[in-house]
């Protein structure tokens, strides 16, 4: 049970992108270290081919995060298909130590009956979805990115219980298929894809033929090109039943995003003076929060602060 | 196998049924179905009729209400769910997980079938929803190869149906925002994708191109088959590559493996196509049927006539040929 | 072969532009007083302006479903919501529903400009009505009406063969 007057938690999202064993884990090192969050979800989330650069470090990483006082949730995979897939999730679920995060409906069924967490891939749009799910043992549950401010509030109020995360910062997902169009734009077969998408540590930048930016490929997933930021949302959110925001792993200081959403949910920082700081730190990333004003995703408005109060 | 077949209008709907279908699957005229598309679906009475001209010769009825009800507005699903019902459809197709329980729970004695929205890719997650709220059937994603929806099928407590014929998603089904990042209109929210009211088509010089909620998805040269701008189809660059990097303006024709679905335990065939004309859902619905119906060795020749109604679309067999991938 | 046959062309051409609007009126009337549900379909895009263009003739149409209003005009106005060209005998198809949603946009016999949700509900609710010309227009045509039915069935029958229609 989380409580409106409770300090909202910060939590890193799982690392969507392929990053190589060492990279991967050098970075939670130092996040353990530097990074205001109090929680990190950590596991492959987007290609099980992926994986096995990432287990043989996940247990240390963990280590050292709870070490500096963090709690670590394991991601389970999106798009589960195949065997190895599927034990992976048993595995996963299997454990007791660690939260389990459930990001397909095989880990749910995995893991009903205890207490767990559920990713924005499950698709839960509305209260009766939240209350099944709750009764079923979700305890935290981050919501889908696409749904609108008065969805979530909706959500917040008409099944309390879980504690509710939105996408706070990073590039969003948007899609994942069973072919990897990254390997593909590279040459390549999804079966012999040489992990291509480890060159393209932020995802491979997909732009219009009038060349405007538009996605980026991470392997067999889609995210958006644009970095969502919500920033002048979050105090409504908080104020309508949002107890944790997620902020999603991209390559830039990571640590110095943290403690700007810290100091933003902690009333020291001005918002807008925020997403000018933001802007500075991940110059490459044009910024959006289109999704939560019911807009385009990939749009970015101004005063979403005044729009979200005005809607109350 | 079962034939299943799409119908967006009265007329369309009877078209399907004296060509042959099984059961024929349609929505009602607003939010609650995936191809909430402006002057397609049917009004509780349009559905009345429909069903009892179906019932007349012995086809089933089932109703898509298979988008992700909205916060705050669940009654508008929850009152589509009570008239298929009361009507008296065969099988009410949901995706929802909110919705299946509140069907389970008010119309214990309703068939759900899973919809292929609700993303269920292997036998656990459909063993999920077959405990949680006694669905009778899932409709698989079209994510998975041949062997997999074997393997699947031989797995889980319900039927499986699969889809045969029609429009083809590229991402997996139910998990895509793509449309809503373009435009804030999503198949999962809305039951649109890439919607009609953000199509654009711009001259560029003596070339056309398609755009959707400002951004150009393909750009077409003179007399080159011009292409409705779905995002995921669309023509782009990456990494010095351009084209369609996703995927080709394609559609999905898996006949050539009817046999295979047979074997591997398949309950029944989908069409897509809620959106096409009663012209197409007659040509397709009586071509399949004649060749489910004909020995394997005629079956080729029988669909042959079918690639030329996708209208200078490719066809592909998809996920279902591992190569795909 | 998808121009309007020659013959045709030019037995239409010189027409004045009063009997064209008088002919196009007669036929649209029959439709809308035998397809209500059409309205219906349409919900509310039928406030909207649609413009027609036969490319293959020298006049053009403007048609207002609400106001239950056509008109035929030299050149089609800047103001429409949304506006179907092509070679006549294809548009015709069009309003007979034998032209698919999909198969609109993918040939470029039709091109289509301005509000597509309202083309793509036009062309919907057109599919569940199943108009037929000739019939609708025998049906429109009182006593003449077998004559009539015959005579476009004939005219329909030709194009067909020359592979126009659809």
């Amino acid at each position: 049970m989380t409580s409106n007057c409770e300090k909202p938690v910060l939590a890193l999202g799982p690392m969507l992108f392929h990053w190589q064993g060492a990279d991967w884990r050098d970075f939670y090192f130092r996040l353990a270290d530097e990074a205001p969050v109090d929680e990190v979800y950590l596991g492959e989330t987007v290609c099980s081919k992926r994986q096995p650069f990432i287990e043989p470090h996940i247990a240390e990483v963990a280590e050292r995060l709870q070490g500096s006082g963090k709690r670590v949730i394991l991601s389970s995979l999106t798009l589960v298909t195949l065997e190895r897939e599927r034990r992976s999730v048993r595995e996963l679920a299997a454990q007791d130590d660690l939260l389990v995060e459930a990001n397909d409906l095989s880990a749910l069924q995995a893991l009903a009956g205890r207490p767990h967490a559920v990713g924005p891939m499950i698709n839960v749009y509305n209260g009766p979805t939240a209350a099944l799910l709750a009764r079923q043992g979700a305890t935290v549950i981050c919501l889908p990115p696409e749904l609108p401010a008065s969805s979530i509030a909706q959500i917040a109020r008409s099944a309390p219980g879980p504690a509710y995360e939105v996408l706070a910062f990073g590039r969003v997902p948007l899609a994942i298929s069973a072919r990897c169009a990254h390997a593909r734009a590279k040459g390549l077969a999804k079966d012999n894809c040489q992990f291509v998408c480890s060159q393209d540590p932020d995802g491979l930048a997909v732009s219009t033929l009038k060349g405007q930016p538009f996605l980026a490929m991470n392997g067999v997933q889609t995210v958006s090109f644009t970095c969502q930021a919500l920033l002048g949302e979050l105090s409504t959110l908080a104020a309508g039943g949002v107890s944790r925001f997620r902020l999603s792993p991209q390559r830039c200081d990571m640590a110095a995003v943290a403690r700007l959403y810290r100091d933003v949910l902690d009333g020291a920082l001005d918002p807008a003076e925020a997403s000018d700081r933001l802007r500075a730190l991940a110059p490459d990333l044009p910024l959006s929060n289109g999704f939560l004003h019911g807009a385009p995703g990939a749009q970015w408005i101004a005063d979403g602060r005044r729009r979200l109060a005005a809607h109350e | 196998m079962e034939l299943i077949c799409p119908a967006g209008n009265s007329a369309a709907f009877r078209e399907a049924v004296d060509a042959g279908a099984d059961a024929v699957y349609c929505g009602f005229r607003n939010e609650t179905n995936a191809r909430n598309f402006p002057g397609l679906n049917f009004t509780r009475d349009e559905f009345e009729a429909a069903v009892a001209y179906a019932r007349s010769r012995g086809v089933m009825t089932f109703v898509a209400i298979n988008t992700f009800m909205r916060a705050g507005a669940e009654a508008l699903w929850f009152q589509a769910v009570d008239d298929a019902v009361a009507v008296g459809a065969d099988a009410v197709i949901l995706a929802d997980m909110g919705l299946m329980a509140y069907t389970a729970d008010r119309h214990p004695e309703q068939r759900i079938h899973v919809s292929v929205q609700a993303a269920a890719s292997n036998p656990e997650a459909v063993g999920f929803l077959a405990d949680a709220f006694q669905a009778k059937r899932v409709v698989l994603p079209r994510v998975l190869s041949l062997p997999e929806v074997a393997k699947l099928t031989a797995s889980v407590p319900v039927e499986t149906e699969v889809f045969v014929f029609g429009g083809m998603c590229v991402m997996a089904e139910g998990r895509c925002s793509l449309s809503s990042y373009a435009t804030g209109l999503s198949p999962n929210m809305n039951g649109v994708c890439s919607p009609a009211s953000h199509v654009r088509y711009a001259k560029d010089g003596a070339a056309m191109v398609s755009e959707l909620g400002g951004f150009a998805i393909d750009r077409f040269e003179p007399g080159e088959p011009a292409g409705y701008p779905t995002l995921c189809k669309g023509r782009f660059r990456a990494g010095g590559e351009q084209g369609h990097l996703f995927e080709d303006p394609i559609s999905l024709d898996a006949l050539d493996h009817l046999d295979a679905l047979r074997e591997a335990g398949v309950s029944a065939l989908k069409i897509e196509g809620r959106q096409r004309g009663k012209a197409y859902v007659a040509e397709v619905v009586s071509t399949i049927r004649r060749a489910l119906d004909a020995p394997p060795s005629a079956r080729r020749a029988i669909v042959a006539r079918l690639r030329s109604v996708s209208e200078g679309q490719r066809t592909t067999s998809g996920a279902y040929e591992k190569r795909w991938r | 072969m998808k121009q309007l046959p020659s013959l045709a062309s030019l037995a239409l051409a010189p027409a004045p532009l009063p009997l064209i609007a008088a002919a196009a009126r007669f036929a649209f009337n029959g439709v809308m007083r035998r397809h209500p549900e059409l309205a219906d379909r349409l919900g509310d895009h039928r406030a909207k302006t649609f413009g027609f263009d036969p490319v293959d003739l020298p006049f053009a149409f403007v048609i207002r479903p609400e106001a239950g209003a056509i008109e035929a005009v030299r050149r089609l106005p800047a103001a429409l919501d949304a506006a179907a060209s092509g070679p006549f005998f294809a548009l015709l198809a069009l309003l007979e529903g034998r032209v698919d949603g999909d198969a609109l946009f993918f040939s470029r016999e039709i091109e289509v400009s301005g509000d597509m949700e309202a083309i793509l509900a036009l062309r919907n609710a057109l599919d569940d009505c199943g108009i037929d010309l000739p019939t609708e227009l025998a049906a429109s045509s009182g006593p003449l009406g077998p004559l009539m039915k015959a005579a476009c069935e004939r005219v329909r029958a030709r194009v067909l063969e020359r592979g126009a229609w659809n």
